[in-house]
This record gives C-alpha cells, structure tokens and sequence, in this order.
C-alpha cells in the first residue's frame, strides 16, 4: 500500500510538471508583437525573422515584422509562397500558403512533409516547392524529398514531378528512387531546371513543362536557381559529406565558377539581380557577387529564407 | 552453483512437472508496465526528433540518417556489456535500473543540448547506450521470473504492454505539440517525466533475482563457455542466420507503399498496422509457443513473413493483398520478437541469463543490419521485385534448413 501510494504521488507530480512546463511553453511562443502591414511593392528584401518564425523586412535598419508565420518564404511579381509546418501534426503536414501582394491567403495546400524549398516562377504564375517526407527511405530515419508545384491562375496542383519522364543521355532513366528538389522556372515560365537524386547521384535536370518531359544536363548540381536574365545556374555543390560549395554555371559554355563564400551553404540560392545571389547560413542572410570575386556580405542577422520583391 | 546449474538443466529438460501458472507474475507484469511508460517517452522523442532536427535546427536529414545507423550498430555491443555486468554483480534490477535511468536523463539533455549538434549527438548515443544496457538484465528477469513452462506466455505479455506504449507515445507527442504550440523542447521534458515514472515504477514494484552464487563465480571465462555449449551455440547461430535473411521492417513498408502508392500521409500508419496485430497476438502466439514448442512458432513466424514478401510481388490490384501482408508481419513480429527469448532462456543457466540473452539479441540484431545493407543494394542493382522474390526465396530455405536442424528440443 504505501509503494503504490509512492508510486500514485511520483505520477502525479511528475505529469503535474510536464503539463505547467507545457504550458507555460505555449505563453513563451504566443507571446506576439504587434503585426505591421507589409506588401510586395519593388525593391524590398523580405526573409524570415528566425526569432519569431515571421515574415518581416528592414525599413530604414529597422526590422518590420509580419503577422505571417512561415518556415519558408517566397516571392515573384504580384505572388508570394510560404511553406508552414502545421503545429501538432505527426507526421507533419505542411500548409502551403499562395499569398496575394499584400500578403493576403489567395490558396492553401495541405501536403505531407516539412518545408525545405519555396519558390515563386518569375511570372507570378506558379509556385513551386521542395518538402521532406519521412519514412519513405529505407533507413528509417531517413528523408526523401518531393518537389510539386501549383499553377496559381488555373488552380492546378502537381503533387510531385516524380513522374516526369526523364532521360540521360538520351536514354530513359527508370528507377525506384527517384528523388526531385529545388525547381527553379525560366522567365518564359515553361522551362524549368531541378535536381534530380538516384542511386547516389545527382543530376542537373532541365525540363519543358509543356510537353513535360526533361533530360539531364550535368552531374553534382544541386538546388539549381536560375538567373533573372536566364543564362546561369546558381547551385550548391558537393564537396565532401554534407558540404556544399555555392557555384555558378554558365549554361552557354557549361562553365562552373566557385563563388567567393568559402564555408559551406546548404541552400536554394536567390539571384538579388542579375549580379548578386543571396543565400541563407549561420542564421543570417547573405549576399556574394554571381562571378566569383568580392566576398560575402551579412545583409541581415536572425533570418533566413531572403525574397527580393522586384 | 551446483544447485543452481543442476536444477535449471532438469527445468530445461522439461522434467519438471509443476503446474503451470494461470497467470504471468506480478513481477513480469510490473516489467511490462515499466516497458509500456518507457516506450510511451521514448516514442515520443523518435517522433519529433526528425521535425526538429531538420526544421528546429536545419540539420541536413541525411547526415541524420548516418548518424543514426552508426548508434544502431554501437547498441549491439553495449548489450552484451549490460548483460555481462548484471550477471557478474548478481544485479539485474540494478543494471536494468541504471539503462531505463540514463535513457531518461538523456531527455532533459536533449533540452539542455540547445542547438549544439554535436551536444545532441552525444545525448542521442547516451540515450541508446541506456537502451542497450537494459535490455538483456530485463529479459533475464522476465524469464527468471515466469516458470519454464509460461515463458512463451510471459514474454508475450510483456511484449504486447511493450508495444502499447509504442502506440501511446506518438499520440502524447501531438498532444503536447498542439498544447505548447509546437514547443519541442515541452516534448523533450514531458518525455523526461513520463520516463522518470517508468523508473519509479521500476524502484517500487520490480523484485530482483539476486541468484545463490557468490559474485566470483559469474567470469568472462564463463561467458566465453556458454558459447561451448551446443543447445545455446546453435540457437544463437541460427537466429543469427535467420536474421541474415530477414527482410527489415522499413523495407517491407517501402515495397507496400511503392507498390500500392500509398500516399504519404498514411505511410506512417504502415508500422501502427504490424504493432496491431503484434499487440493482439503476442500473448496468444506464447502461449502457442508453451504448448507446441517455441521454435516450431518462432520458425511459423518466418514462414508468416516469407509470406508476405511473395504476397507483396503478386498483383497490385487487391487492397487487400497489402492488408494482409500487412497482417503476416505483425504475425512474424508476434511469432518470433519475445519467442525468441523463450526458447532461449532455459538453455542458459540462471547465473548468466542475461549475458546469454544478450549475445542471442545482438548476433540477431548484426545479422539484420547487414541484412539491411545486402536487401538495400540487391534493391538497387536488381530492382524492386527480383530483390524481394530473391530475399523470401532465401528466408524460405534458411527457414526448412532451421526446421530441420531443430535446434531447440521440445
């Protein structure tokens, strides 16, 4: 009798810490600034305020936030994507939010995984986006990635480009474990590029979407961006387990140039303009010129996933 | 030690005729209901740790999965250190005590760990180094505990509460996600609580199985002679063979889910499914064992998942073909999983019972991992069916060569 009763006042206290540390977790992540109004007008860098998870801006060196929750962000035109995990979702689902320009829900998507791309074709007109799913690999802790897109004036929605028939060199390429992530679109919002990963390898993928069909360009490239004048790739390279060297290709002389950040960047990198390429690390965002010289610039600190408004 | 040894063997003979207990004992109860808070906590946290890692800390998810086969293989060797210790110190309890206790003071270290990946990495292998020393001392004391007779039944109570837990922690896990608005660290700390629970419970209502031997008796000399011993050298050798051929859990739910196109958001049901029926079936398949032997079962469970291999190369057309596969795994879970260590058990002495169940559990885990990296890279040199077909094909043979060699006698 008294071991149970033990036992009965251990649980109790116990569960009762669990539920007032729960609790009070939820006051620390509720706790909100009050939320400014912000829109896609020219010439702004927007990012992820990696402090409160909100989309902001700086305005004058002063940092502007959101009400807007995302754990990525995007933007094109008069069109923005953010990728939210739902809170309390096991397996997460992730909500993907297409937004108008200011910042307003036009279409939500509830798909499988958690965010890891987000971009918006430099139309408008689609956005497209990379998630993590789990257990979908053999190891099982392992992660696939699936990578769909959604056509914002048809409402179309492409689950994921798995199926994309796609050939190397000039043969076409069957296997279990296809893998997609980073789609980056042209400005003629048909053609598109993506990293392809099977059997270890990963392939530069360059794909119509028209006639939906796509061949592989070149090897070890991944998370491919393409430039606003639509002539080079930014891409991340591997160098080693887990490392990654942020790189540019010509795509008329498939020519790689090695950008001046030295340590290793494990993003989707964004073209600021046609000189400069932006990319998220450490918890800041940075800036390095498209041609190799120069040298990293912090352009703000406590964000990531960076969206230049043009 | 002349007592001891003696009468085991006689138990294991099957000479003793008592009459079986209606019921498992309250200690192998008392050690199901340890298991069943454990695993609630320990689920929670392989639930999350995936979200959080990548998206909380932007880990790369591959790395993680390297990460995490490298600890699985480390756990195989701390197994038989925990089973060697707890039978040298004649202390079960306390050695079991000192795993499920150092599992749960890993949670608050993950809390604690920050975003420190390497911190988190060390947690991570503390963590299952606590799970790794555990499991054999508490098999030992599930076994010492039940009459030779009730073994198949006990472990398959214990087994079934086991994966109950398995169950729960999830569901805990979103429930204090949802509460604490996606709080991952309120996970960590429930999940330290809840295991702190299982040790008290532990402390209070497990009884320890001090043995009649004075601590010198229990040597590595000794450890390295249980292997000399044909009836525990060949059960161990053919788990291990069998376990070389067996297909892994998460293979299985990828050839279901590529074959049927499951989508996704239901692929993580997949494993809820075999829990399932292994949880309904555990205690009815050990009492089975009791009855008609225990390795006939353990050999019926192959043959359940050999079946469910050549099931998943059939037509794709039926649902109802993956359901039932879905069912023969969790049958193959039931039929071998706590069965295994039945069969075992009266093969070992009492002084090294948990030194032997661990060498048994860790020549079977090996033989799977690299069964895992055999099936992986048959998958992709041969593609998806051939590599099943050829896997149950192998299962089939080991599986009559093991009926066969019938190395349990009944």
């Amino acid at each position: 009798v008294k071991k149970l009763v033990l036992a009965l006042l251990g649980t109790v206290l116990l569960i009762a810490a669990a539920v007032v540390y729960t609790v009070s977790a939820r006051h620390g992540t509720a706790a909100a600034e009050p939320a400014a109004q912000l829109t896609l007008s020219p010439g702004q860098l927007l990012f992820r305020d990696t402090a409160t998870g909100r989309v902001g801006t700086l305005s004058q060196e002063k940092r502007q936030l959101s009400g807007l929750k995302c754990d990525r962000f995007a933007v094109a035109k008069q069109t923005a994507v953010c990728l939210a995990v739902r809170p309390g979702t096991l397996p997460a689902v992730t909500d993907v939010l297409v937004l108008d320009d200011h910042l307003a829900v036009r279409h939500t998507e509830a798909l499988p995984g958690t965010p890891s791309r987000a971009r918006v074709s430099p139309d408008g007109k689609r956005v497209y986006w990379t998630l993590f799913v789990t257990g979908d690999s053999y190891s099982q802790t392992g992660f696939s990635t699936r990578a769909g897109l959604y056509e914002v004036d048809t409402g179309r929605l492409v689950k994921t480009i798995e199926e994309l028939p796609v050939f190397v060199d000039g043969r076409r390429y069957f296997a279990a474990d296809v893998n997609y992530w980073g789609i980056t679109f042209a400005p003629d919002g048909n053609r598109f590029y993506a990293t392809l990963g099977s059997k270890g390898k990963t392939y530069l993928v360059e794909a119509d979407y028209q006639r939906y069909r796509g061949k592989t360009l070149r090897e070890n490239v991944e998370c491919p961006s393409l430039s606003p004048d639509a002539t080079r790739i930014a891409f991340k390279k591997k160098t080693g387990e887990g490392v990654w060297r942020l790189s540019v290709l010509d795509l008329k002389t498939m020519q790689e140039t090695e950008l001046a950040e030295q340590r290793s960047v494990d993003d989707q990198a964004l073209w600021q303009d046609d000189h400069t390429v932006l990319y998220g690390l450490d918890n800041a965002v940075w800036a390095v010129p498209a041609d190799g010289s120069g040298a990293p610039r912090e352009l703000a600190r406590n964000a990531a996933s960076p969206a230049v408004t043009g | 030690m002349y007592i001891a040894a003696s009468r085991t063997s006689d138990l294991a003979a099957g000479t003793d005729r008592k009459p079986a207990l209606k019921r498992v004992s309250a200690n192998v109860v008392a050690l199901g209901m340890v298991s069943l808070v454990t695993d609630v906590s320990s689920e929670m946290v392989t639930a999350v740790l995936p979200l959080y890692l990548v998206l909380g800390l932007g880990l790369n998810p591959l790395q993680f999965g390297l990460l995490d086969g490298l600890y699985a293989g480390a756990t195989a060797l701390v197994r038989v250190a925990g089973g060697h210790l707890a039978d040298r110190w004649r202390r079960l309890k306390a050695v079991a005590g000192f795993g499920y206790g150092l599992s749960a003071v890993c949670k608050l270290g993950l809390v604690a760990a920050g975003s420190s990946v390497a911190a988190i990495g060390v947690v991570l292998a503390a963590d299952r180094t606590g799970k790794g020393l555990r499991t054999a001392p508490r098999d030992a004391l599930i076994s010492l505990s039940s009459t030779p007779d009730a073994l198949g039944r006990s472990f398959g109570v214990h087994r079934a509460l086991d994966t109950v837990g398995a169950f729960l922690g999830p569901l805990v896990a979103m429930a204090v996600l949802a509460l604490s608005l996606g709080s991952y660290t309120s996970v960590f700390f429930t999940s330290f609580c809840v295991a702190a629970i299982a040790v008290l419970l532990l402390a209070l209502f497990v009884k320890d199985h001090p043995g009649g031997v004075d601590r010198a008796a229990v040597s590595l000399r000794m450890t390295a002679n249980l292997l000399k011993q044909s009836g525990f050298r060949r059960v161990t050798l053919w788990a291990a063979v069998l376990g070389l051929v067996t297909v892994g859990d998460s293979f299985v739910y990828l050839v279901l889910q590529r074959r049927w196109e499951i989508a996704a958001t239901f692929f993580p049901l997949l494993p809820l499914g075999t829990a399932g029926v292994y949880l309904v079936l555990a205690v009815p398949l050990g009492k089975l064992a009791d009855r008609v032997g225990r390795w006939p079962v353990f050999l019926g469970g192959h043959g359940a998942l050999c079946l469910a291999l050549v099931l998943l190369c059939g037509p794709q057309a039926g649902i109802w073909l993956a359901v039932v596969a879905l069912g023969l795994h969790g049958v193959f879970y039931a039929a071998t999983d706590g069965v295994l260590m039945a069969a075992a058990g009266p093969l070992i002495p009492r002084d090294l019972r948990a030194t032997g169940m661990a060498v048994v559990q860790t020549g079977q885990a090996v033989a799977r991992m690299l069964s895992s990296v055999l099936f992986g890279l048959a998958w992709t040199l041969w593609d998806l069916r051939p590599a099943v077909l050829a896997a149950a094909a192998c299962l089939a043979l080991v599986a009559l060569a093991a009926a066969y060699a019938k190395p349990v006698r009944p």
